[in-house]
C-alpha cells in the first residue's frame, strides 16, 4: 500500500457538494483531488476532497465563500 | 481503465444499445400521445420491449410490464402501493436501501417488519420465514441476489412458502435480471422489480416492475397518460395505472436493443462467462495472506467478489487501485447497511469487484497481479 501523508480533507453530506468543490478548486487552480472519504471521519458521503495540508486556508476560504455546505474540515493522514 | 464495477452499472454497453438510443433520439415522438408516425414508432418500440420482458420473466402479459426510471422507483411503487397500516412484512438482512428505506418509512405509519438475519457468510436460514409468519403477514419482500456479496436467494423455495401462506411475493432482481433465470409463474412472484442498466445491459434511467394478474397496486404518481383525459384519477388499467408522465422512450429503445443482444448471445452464455471470471478471481485472491473474502462461494452466485485486506480501509485500497493501476471497483458502504453489520464490515466497508460480459481473463489476471503486489 502507498505511504500516507498529511492532507486537508473536506467531507460532505452529498455527492453534489463534492462535485461543486472539485469544480470550484479547479477554477481557482487549487491543487487537490476527490478521494474515498476516510472511514475515520464517518462522512455521510463516500467522496471527499483532499488537498495538500498547506492549502487548507485557501480551500476553506474558497468553499465557504462559494456557500458550499460541508460536513467538516480535517487534517488527516491519508 | 479495467472496469470491475458492473454491479453498479454495466459498462461499456453493447454498441447496438448506444446506436439505438441515438437513433431513437433522432426519430421518436412521444409514445401514446399521438397517432402520427413518429409517436407510433415510440409506442411500437416500447410495446415490443414490454413483450420481450414479459417473455424473459414469464410475466402473464406484456401490459403487466410497467416502466420506471430504475428499480428503486419500481420497488417504491410496489412496496408503498401494496402495504397498509397493520400489515406485517417479512424481508431479509440482504436488502438494499431501495427496499429498506421504503419499509422503514412505512413502519412509521403502522406497517410491521421482520428482517431475517444473515450469518457471517451472508446467508439466511429459510426456516426463519415460517418462524416469523404472523396472522397479519401480507408479503415477503426480498432480493434475488445481494449487491454486496452476490449470494442468491432461492426464489422458488420462498415463492412456494409465499403461495402456501397466501402472501404477496415482491422480488428485487436488480443484480440478476437478464442473467439468472426468473420465472414469475413457477416462482409465484407477485411483483418483480428490475433495473435496465445492470445485467440487462441497457441505459441508465430504465427499469420497471412486472405485475402478476390480480395484484392491484395503488399508484405512487398520477398525471398525464395520453388516454382517458377527462378521468379525474389515474386510469385503472395496467401499465398506464402505474405510468404517469412521458416514458423514457429513448432509454427503453436502448433496453430493447440490449434484450435482443442478450437473446442473441444467450443469457446462459453470459452467466457462464461471468461466473468463470469471478471464480478465477476468487481462487486467486483467497490465497493472498490477510485477504478476507465475503459471501458464499460454495453455491452459484452473482459475479461479485467482495473483500478486504487486513484492516486497510476499503476506500484506501480502492483509491490506490484506481489511481495507480487504473482498476475501477467500488468501496465503502454499499447501500446494504444490515448486511454490512452482519458481515462485520460496518467500519471498514468493503471492496467490491463485480464482473461483466465485457471483461476478460487478462483483466482478471492483471487485477490479481496488482493485488498480490500491493497487499503485502
Amino acid at each position: 500500500m502507498r505511504e500516507k501523508e498529511l492532507r486537508f480533507v473536506v467531507t460532505f453530506h452529498t455527492t453534489a457538494e463534492a462535485m461543486a468543490t472539485e469544480k470550484l478548486c479547479r477554477e481557482k487552480a487549487i491543487e487537490g483531488k476527490l478521494i474515498s472519504a476516510p472511514r475515520s471521519l464517518s462522512a455521510d458521503c463516500g467522496i471527499a476532497w483532499s488537498s495538500p495540508a498547506e492549502l487548507s486556508g485557501r480551500v476553506k476560504e474558497a468553499v465557504e465563500a462559494a456557500g458550499i455546505e460541508t460536513q467538516g474540515f480535517h487534517e488527516v493522514m491519508v | 481503465m479495467i472496469y470491475f464495477d458492473n454491479a453498479a452499472t454495466t459498462m461499456p454497453k453493447p454498441a447496438c444499445v448506444t446506436e439505438t438510443v441515438i437513433a431513437a433520439m433522432n426519430s421518436f415522438g412521444n409514445s401514446g400521445r399521438a397517432v402520427h408516425g413518429l409517436a407510433m414508432d415510440a409506442s411500437r418500440t416500447i410495446y415490443e420491449a414490454r413483450e420481450k420482458l414479459a417473455k424473459l420473466f414469464n410475466c402473464p402479459r406484456a401490459n403487466n410490464v410497467v416502466f420506471t426510471a430504475n428499480s428503486t422507483e419500481a420497488l417504491n411503487i410496489a412496496i408503498r402501493g401494496l402495504l397498509n397500516p397493520g400489515d406485517h412484512v417479512i424481508s431479509t438482512d440482504l436488502e438494499h436501501n431501495s427496499v429498506l428505506r421504503p419499509l422503514y418509512d412505512l413502519e412509521e405509519s403502522g406497517v410491521e417488519t421482520d428482517f431475517l438475519s444473515a450469518d457471517r457468510q451472508g446467508n439466511i436460514d429459510y426456516d426463519d420465514f415460517s418462524r416469523r409468519l404472523k396472522k397479519n403477514t401480507r408479503a415477503i419482500i426480498c432480493t434475488h441476489g445481494s449487491n454486496l456479496t452476490g449470494n442468491l436467494l432461492d426464489l422458488g423455495r420462498i415463492g412456494r412458502f409465499a403461495a402456501e401462506n397466501g402472501l404477496l411475493f415482491i422480488v428485487d432482481a436488480s443484480q440478476t435480471a437478464g442473467v439468472f433465470p426468473i420465472d414469475m409463474r413457477s416462482m409465484n412472484i407477485s411483483v418483480l422489480c428490475f433495473t435496465g442498466h445492470k445485467s440487462l445491459l441497457g441505459p441508465q434511467g430504465t427499469g420497471g416492475l412486472c405485475v402478476a394478474d390480480g395484484v392491484e397496486i395503488k399508484p405512487l404518481k398520477s398525471g398525464g397518460t395520453g388516454v382517458q383525459t377527462y378521468l379525474r384519477h389515474q386510469p385503472e388499467e395496467l401499465p398506464t395505472r402505474l405510468e404517469a408522465g412521458t416514458l423514457n422512450g429513448h432509454g427503453i429503445a436502448g433496453l430493447l436493443a440490449a434484450l435482443n443482444y442478450i437473446e442473441e448471445i444467450g443469457y446462459e452464455n453470459i452467466r457462464t462467462k461471468e461466473a468463470a471470471l469471478m471464480r478465477r478471481f476468487y481462487e486467486g485472491v483467497r490465497e493472498i495472506p490477510g485477504m478476507k473474502v465475503y459471501g458464499d462461494f460454495r453455491r452459484e452466485k452473482a459475479p461479485i467478489v467482495t473483500l478486504n485486506w487486513m484492516d486497510v480501509p476499503s476506500g484506501e485500497l480502492a483509491d490506490e487501485l484506481a489511481e495507480d493501476y487504473g482498476i475501477a471497483v467500488r468501496a465503502g458502504a454499499h447501500c446494504a447497511p444490515r448486511l454490512h453489520e452482519a458481515l462485520g464490515t460496518k467500519e471498514q466497508g468493503a471492496v467490491r469487484f463485480s464482473f461483466g460480459y465485457q471483461n476478460t481473463e487478462d483483466e482478471v489476471g492483471t487485477a490479481l497481479d496488482v493485488l498480490r503486489k500491493i497487499c503485502r
